[in-house]
């Protein structure tokens, strides 16, 4: 072992006679739990007489109330194109590469246009493996591939159904998915 | 059994009359422990910013989730009754019934209300009148734990098998520093009869109810930990230990499963009947005497204040329920042999010494 190690002395909190027979706490405890309740007592009824104030819960009722996800969210991925509405992707895999899931499947063909060189003849996203980390936009040199925001429910009947193809990666084909409502967590303030 | 009326009445008047009393504690516990269901959701909700349990409704019509009562007991009884195959059938069916059996008799010693005059004799509002109804119930609450390890062995589940021990441990050890708990105030009162106990109280000093809360309140904080470790329920859940330990119930389903939840629901209003009527004065309302209230009237103010305390105990009950955490095995049964039985025995001690001191 390395001399210049030293260990660092935590000091744990004592534990004192008063917590020890552990009725005071329990009361703490009681008074806290309690304080919740009345107060969200109150706000529940509040809002249910209809003078408003905050929620007495933090619930998003899902398939009632639309999901809340943060402005800055990135969610579904879109291929972008060029002017002409070919794809801009050039097939360089890098986003292959980076993919820390391994969810991106590419397919490489001769591009008919010589200054491309080449192109994705199949381009697969598995969204049902995808973690949403947004390295495939970062990785990108060709600024081909984004991701969309809000764009969250995407739902299939089956795994097979999460895998998106270059039509619907493009939105040329669409795959219904629903846009939520967007909410800057930093409050309206900061934004 | 029966207290017998003065004057004479036929046989069959008290036979009917104390056939609709138990009938009427019986459902009152059954109602109760239903509604249980809907507040421990509720309320536990509510404390942590959730809104609980709100999907069941007829026609749109919600009402505040009180419809997952009527959804739950459906649920439960279609759903497939299944015995484990390893197990030993007839015990596996017993086990639940006689678990809630126990916990449904001890309701009926509860004195929910004082003697009326009326018609010329006298009714004991008192389902089953006993001079012992101490005993009686603490007695039944032990016979609880027969459920308990007979679930347990008869699922032919070691997990099964080892929550059953847990449960007889536990409830074992708690059952003594109960009997030590209830002899303080039982020796102040000089009763064994609850009725008598709640009676004891009526009395006040200078305006202060003489309540067992304000005379043994060490008493009353140790019952009331004793006895919610006695109905298995969070902090003392290891019996059940619904997710990490797996509990004694782990084999039962449909409506047997919900037998077990509903006798540690009932268990809880045996627990909060009890504490209401041995520390919180039973039926009497301080200052009761001012409303001019007499007969059936006071009789009738009598149950809901009898009632409206239990309720109050089940709260703090279910609330003590939501804010701790659970306790370690041996931390459990440090509790219950070094702590509580030691101090009950110190409290009962201290109140024989003061009763012949003031009396
Ligand atoms: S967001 Fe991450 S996980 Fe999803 S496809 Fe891109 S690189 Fe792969
Ligand atoms: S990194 Fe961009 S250009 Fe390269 S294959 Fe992926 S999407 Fe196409």
């Amino acid at each position: 072992m390395n001399a210049k190690h030293t260990v660092a002395k935590v000091r744990r909190p004592e534990v004192r006679f008063q917590e020890q027979i552990y009725l005071i706490e329990v009361w703490k405890g009681l008074v806290i739990t309690t304080r919740h309740l009345l107060v969200n007592l109150y706000r529940h009824l509040s809002v249910a007489l209809g003078r408003g104030g905050p929620a007495g819960s933090v619930t998003t009722q899902y398939p009632d109330d639309p999901q809340v996800t943060a402005k800055r969210s990135r969610t579904r991925h879109r291929l972008l194109k060029r002017e002409d509405g070919t794809p801009r992707c050039v097939a360089c895999m890098l986003c292959e590469t980076v993919c820390p899931a391994k969810c991106i499947y590419i397919q490489a063909e001769e591009s008919p246009d010589v200054m491309v060189e080449k192109r994705a003849k199949t381009f697969k996203i598995d969204l049902g493996m995808c973690v949403f980390c947004g390295y495939c936009v970062e990785a990108c040199p060709e600024d081909a591939i984004r991701m969309d925001t809000q764009f969250i429910a995407f739902p299939g009947m089956t795994r097979k159904d999460l895998i998106w193809d270059m039509p619907e990666l493009m939105g040329d084909v669409k795959k219904d998915p629903k846009p939520v409502k967007a909410v800057d967590p930093l409050g309206p303030a900061a934004s | 059994m029966m207290a017998c009326c003065e004057t004479a009445c036929p046989l069959w008047v008290d036979a009917a009359f104390s056939a609709v009393k138990i009938a009427l504690a019986m459902g009152f516990g059954l109602q109760t422990a239903a509604f249980l269901t809907w507040v421990e959701r509720k309320q536990s909700a509510v404390l942590q910013d959730r809104i609980g349990a709100n999907r069941a409704s007829i026609f749109g019509f919600k009402f505040l989730g009180l419809f997952h009562i009527l959804s739950d007991a459906i649920k439960m009884m279609t759903k497939e009754d299944f015995a484990p195959p390893q197990g030993l059938k007839p015990w596996h069916t017993l086990a639940p019934i006689i678990s809630m059996c126990a916990a449904l008799m001890c309701l009926s010693a509860l004195p929910f209300g004082a003697s009326v005059e009326l018609f010329g004799r006298s009714w004991n509002l008192t389902p089953i009148p006993l001079e012992y109804g101490v005993i009686y119930v603490l007695a039944l609450l032990s016979v609880g734990v027969h459920g308990v390890v007979m679930a347990g062995w008869a699922s032919g589940s070691n997990y099964a098998l080892l929550g059953g021990l847990r449960g007889a441990a536990q409830m074992i050890s708690y059952e003594v520093a109960m009997l030590a708990i209830v002899a303080g105030p039982l020796y102040l009162y000089g009763t064994l009869d609850l009725a008598q106990a709640a009676a004891w109280q009526a009395r006040t000093w200078h305006g202060l109810p003489l309540w067992g809360i304000v005379l043994q309140p060490l008493a009353f904080i140790l019952f009331l930990t004793a006895g919610a470790a006695e109905t298995k329920r969070a902090p003392f859940d290891l019996p059940e230990g619904e997710a990490e330990i797996v509990g004694y119930f782990v084999e039962y389903s449909g409506m047997k499963f919900a037998m077990f939840l509903n006798t540690d629901f009932l268990e809880s209003i045996v627990l909060a009947g009890m504490t209401t009527t041995l520390f919180l004065g039973g039926w009497h309302l301080p200052g009761q005497s001012h409303l001019g209230l007499s007969g059936p009237l006071l009789a009738a103010l009598g149950v809901v204040v009898f009632v409206t305390k239990l309720m109050g105990v089940l709260w703090l009950l279910m609330q003590i329920r939501w804010t701790l955490p659970r306790f370690r095995f041996d931390q459990l049964l440090d509790l219950g042999w070094k702590n509580i039985l030691p101090l009950a025995l110190v409290n009962l001690l201290v109140t024989a010494w003061a009763v012949h001191l003031f009396s």
